[in-house]
């Protein structure tokens, strides 16, 4: 079980050795401390390992994470999980702008609130975030899902492509092509699942609205003008 | 017509400013109500490298003899920070361009032209295809704005990383793949339905400004493990402080597009308006390298519109490192090809003109998703046609710089060179032909 002291080891070497695991690693547990806020700590890896971070990290963290869990005792930068193609990042605070931005798969938990653009382009990735989540979420959202247990800002969902999202308190606004939808039963299954992931309990599923595209700006056409 | 007649009537005379091209245009939006969308770049006529002409050795210059003398063309890359910079043969590499926006075998072939004379090629908004990794001895990985295809196993198979800003032909813009060349595998690569025109975002989903740009340059570089050069590629608006900018931010190199760069499909208006000419942008991004010390430790590349050695050597002359090609090498390959022509015709263009590369039609299979087209472009054959352009390329720059007595082509300098007009002479910094007058540069 390596315990790395990031006020000591520079982010370099942790990086570099998190990259060096074997997938037979007998090293499967990490822990940092004193993180202190540092950029891009723990990115880039590719094993199935576990990584807990005590205390808060700047950007980037854990961005295009691979099979590995970790988890963020504390707040995290922009962009934190960004790219993620599998595994898990779990982040105990708020999180800032761009969480899971473009992420391609894995799971996302955001114990408190996301900043601006959560989910911004997510290509698969799943996102569960605990408190709300700023303006222009699910901007251009491609594929996977978004789970929202508070608020939403302004836009949600704006060019939204094939994308869910589902929002279980209230939101300030849509973005483009963004329309709220039906909430049936494989979807109420769909959203059950995702918030046993995030080990969330105790909440009605009728609470939340389900939104995603309308495909109404899928080929550009002039009479869509007023939309762009 | 009687002869009274001829003095009351003046012949017909065209006006310049409503010229056959603006009015076809103003009749073209009246009757669609959308503007133009084209690929490659600007037909207008623009500032350009013809504006230049270079001086050659006389009783106080010394030239090397031709095919005798050595005149070194290779061009290393990434030696600020990259624990493996990349050294090129020639100082000539292929820009980026998209699967998608090519065909698959269109990639293949700049893979294979490039490799075959040692110089590089570079993914494009769709992410990185295992036939161009296979054929591409040295591929530079763009991460742009919209992230297709983007992941860290090919980042990390990667030689290069480029991290896109912008592009020559459209500073500020975006992109837009129709939806006639969203083929199943298009689709896929980039997790939208099939058939759907796809947007390319005009900024970084998860950075903004020049301090986030470092951030994100340093997370390309730890998930790299500090490996890859990489680099920052930028449309040319304000050269000066992009540069500087970038050099900030931590790149190994620049890649400075002039507005005469091509695009596979964007907004005429954009192609012709926005933007600076590719003349016009060299000697601001160097003197900001040279400002910051960094001329030479952070390498440019300068790219738009570049079509024969003559064009890389004032690019080097001016002080870029290396320069890029896309439209020309596409044309290396097939694109435009007279053999084409009735084909051309009926897609109411002509050889030479065709720039419809947004609809997926193209007759030389270049641009386009449809596999009958595709097959028509032979990657092997082509790819040899690329390899003979990028060696005639090189040949044509060595000759220039033998002829100003350079052994290395990065010894050709702006003393080497001269302008034909005021205005090339302001961009260039270099005298007007027969002067030592430079515009702007306070020697009247």
């Amino acid at each position: 079980m390596p315990t790395v002291d990031l006020a000591t080891m520079p982010l370099r070497e942790l990086n570099a050795a998190l990259h060096r695991l074997k997938p037979d690693t007998n090293e499967t547990y990490w822990r940092l401390l004193n993180p202190r806020g540092q950029h891009s700590v723990g990115v880039g890896i590719d094993v199935p390992i576990a990584v807990e971070i005590e205390g808060h990290v700047g950007y980037y963290c854990a961005g295009m994470n691979k099979q590995a869990n970790v988890i963020v005792h504390g707040n995290a930068g922009q962009g934190v999980a960004e790219n993620m193609i599998s595994g898990q990042v779990h982040v105990k605070g708020d999180a800032s702008q761009a969480a899971g931005a473009t992420g391609c798969g894995g799971l996302l938990v955001i114990d408190g609130n996301a900043s601006a653009r959560c989910g911004i382009s997510m290509k698969g990735i799943d996102i569960v975030v605990k408190g709300s989540v700023g303006h222009l979420s699910a901007f251009m959202a491609q594929a996977g899902n978004l789970v929202v247990l508070g608020d939403a800002g302004e836009a949600l969902g704006d060019s939204i492509y094939e994308a869910h999202l589902f929002v279980r308190g209230k939101v300030k606004s849509l973005g483009a092509d963004c329309i709220e939808k039906p909430l049936k039963e494989h979807h109420k299954a769909e959203l059950r699942k995702l918030l046993d992931s995030a080990g969330v309990n105790g909440v009605e599923l009728g609470e939340f609205r389900r939104y995603g595209s309308a495909r109404r700006l899928y080929h550009f056409h002039i009479d869509n003008l007023g939309s762009y | 017509m009687t002869s009274q007649d001829r003095w009351i009537h003046t012949p017909p005379r065209p006006s310049a400013n409503f010229d056959a091209h603006a009015i076809a245009e103003i009749r073209r939006a009246a009757a669609t109500g959308i503007y133009d969308i084209r690929g490659a770049g600007p037909k207008r006529k623009l500032p350009h490298f013809d504006d230049l002409l270079f001086l050659g050795a006389s009783i106080s210059r010394y030239p090397l003899e031709g095919y005798r003398e050595k005149c070194a063309t290779d061009v290393t890359i990434g030696t600020r920070f990259a624990k493996k910079p990349i050294t090129l043969k020639i100082p000539i590499t292929i820009a980026g361009m998209s699967f998608g926006s090519l065909s698959a075998q269109g990639k293949e072939a700049l893979g294979r032209g490039a490799s075959a004379v040692g110089t590089s090629t570079t993914t494009g908004d769709g992410g990185m295809t295992p036939e161009e990794r296979r054929y591409s001895a040295i591929l530079v990985y763009q991460v742009l704005p919209s992230r297709y295809g983007m992941n860290p196993d090919d980042l990390r198979s990667a030689d290069a990383i480029e991290v896109v800003v912008g592009q020559g032909a459209k500073p500020g813009g975006g992109g837009m793949l129709l939806g006639q060349k969203i083929s199943e595998r298009v689709a896929e690569m980039r997790v939208l339905p099939k058939g759907i025109d796809q947007r390319s975002a005009c900024r970084h989903p998860d950075w903004t400004g020049p301090d986030d740009l470092e951030i994100k340059i340093n997370e390309l570089r730890e998930i790299t493990d500090w490996e890859k050069p990489v680099y920052v590629k930028v449309g040319a608006s304000r050269p000066y402080y992009d540069t500087a900018l970038a050099v900030k931010a931590g790149a190994d190199a620049v890649v400075m597009d002039g507005m005469q760069g091509g695009t596979a499909a964007t907004q005429d208006v954009f192609i012709e308006h926005v933007g600076i000419p590719t003349l016009g942008a060299i000697r601001p991004a160097v003197q900001a390298l040279q400002d910051l010390g960094m001329h030479r430790q952070v390498q440019l590349i300068v790219s738009g519109g570049i079509r024969c050695g003559a064009d890389v050597a004032k690019c080097l002359a001016l002080g870029a490192d290396a320069v890029s090609i896309g439209t020309a090498a596409l044309i290396a390959l097939g694109d435009n090809d007279p053999q084409w022509e009735a084909e051309y015709r009926a897609l109411g263009t002509t050889a030479g003109a065709y720039d419809d590369w947004h609809e997926g039609r193209d007759p030389a299979g270049i641009t386009t998703q449809e596999p009958q087209l595709a097959a028509r472009l032979d990657p092997v054959i082509a790819g040899r046609k690329l390899a003979n352009f990028l060696s005639v390329m090189t040949l044509e720059t060595q000759t220039i710089a033998r002829a100003c007595g350079k052994t290395h082509v990065h010894n050709l300098e702006p003393e080497d060179l001269v302008a034909l007009n005021v205005e090339a002479a302001a961009m260039a910094r270099v005298p007007l032909a027969g002067t030592d007058w430079i515009p702007g540069q306070g020697n009247l």
